[in-house]
């Protein structure tokens, strides 16, 4: 009879906890989605500092290959001259 | 052919400086705000640097099957735009992200195929710049394999549902952000094609000189 009332309270534990666990964790996904737009003001990211941060980033990517392809040309040059004084 | 080069540098020059005002002028999207400003360089950039790598697959299978030479400078010159631009998306895009998403980056399909092609052309001019003789072959059928990861990053969104917009956002976007982004677009297109035609002549130039040498030791 003892051994009943154990089994039937693990019984009920094993239905009741799986369904608490799932009424607990839908309310805590509710809780935690928020949308973006209803954040607070503080809790916001900047969108200014990532738009220009982008923008930079293109600019300065376009400019480095331009320069690497200045530095290139600049020593393909160099190369021709050496060239030309080794075959004098 | 050094008159066109400096005519669509003029063009490349007008278009980079007047695109930040199309672009400031432009309505701001309702749920994103200011960050979808990104879209204007995030999009060209993008479709570029698919372009340039069905260009380079193309380049290099002209090299493998016919043996030209320009077709090899033009894969090289093309990887390098692939690389170049592929850079600009993958910083963009995750700048805009963190804003849009919440998240710097996530494994969704588009994102993770688009850093798989960054990787392989990435991988491309590194075996050709230390692969030694015979890296030129090898690294034609890698840029066909870079190739066919093209489409595949094209359909991605369409085909799986992930945080990424669909490719049918272009087409209906409004006229505002539609002439913008236009506009844009032809920019990077115009500066691209310039660096290309540049690149490929400083790689046939390159050869040239290499070979001279290579004539000089024999002689």
């Amino acid at each position: 009879m003892r051994i009943l009332r154990i089994l039937a309270v693990v019984g009920c534990l094993g239905v009741v906890a799986p369904v608490a666990s799932y009424a607990q964790g839908q309310t805590a996904a509710r809780d935690e989605y928020v949308p973006i737009s209803e954040l607070p003001q503080d809790e916001q990211l900047p969108a200014a500092p990532m738009v220009v941060a982008a923008y930079a980033f293109v600019w300065v990517a376009f400019v480095g290959y331009v320069f690497t392809l200045v530095g290139r040309t600049k020593k393909l040059e160099a190369d021709l001259k050496a060239l030309e004084r080794e075959t004098r | 052919m050094r008159k066109y080069l400096h005519l669509a540098l003029g063009v490349a020059a007008v278009v980079f400086a007047t695109a930040p005002f199309a672009i400031h002028w432009a309505p701001y999207e309702v749920t994103m705000g200011l960050v979808q400003k990104i879209f204007y360089f995030h999009v060209p950039s993008a479709i570029l640097t698919l372009v340039w790598a069905l260009v380079c697959g193309v380049a290099s299978a002209i090299f493998l099957f016919r043996k030209s030479k320009y077709a090899d400078y033009v894969a090289v010159a093309s990887a390098e735009m692939v690389v170049l631009l592929g850079s600009m998306m993958l910083v963009s895009g995750p700048l805009w992200g963190r804003k849009a998403w919440g998240v710097w980056w996530t494994w969704d399909p588009r994102l993770t195929s688009s850093l798989m092609l960054w990787i392989t052309f990435l991988a491309y001019l590194l075996l050709r710049r230390f692969g030694g003789p015979g890296s030129d072959k090898l690294g034609a059928g890698m840029a066909l394999f870079g190739m066919a990861n093209v489409p595949f990053i094209y359909v991605s969104v369409n085909y799986w549902r992930t945080l990424h917009p669909q490719t049918t956002v272009i087409p209906n976007l409004v006229p505002p952000m539609a002439g913008p982004l236009w506009f844009a677009m032809l920019g990077f297109l115009v500066f691209s094609l310039v660096l290309v035609t540049l690149r490929a002549q400083l790689e046939e130039q390159r050869d040239r000189v290499e070979a001279l040498y290579l004539a000089a030791d024999e002689s």
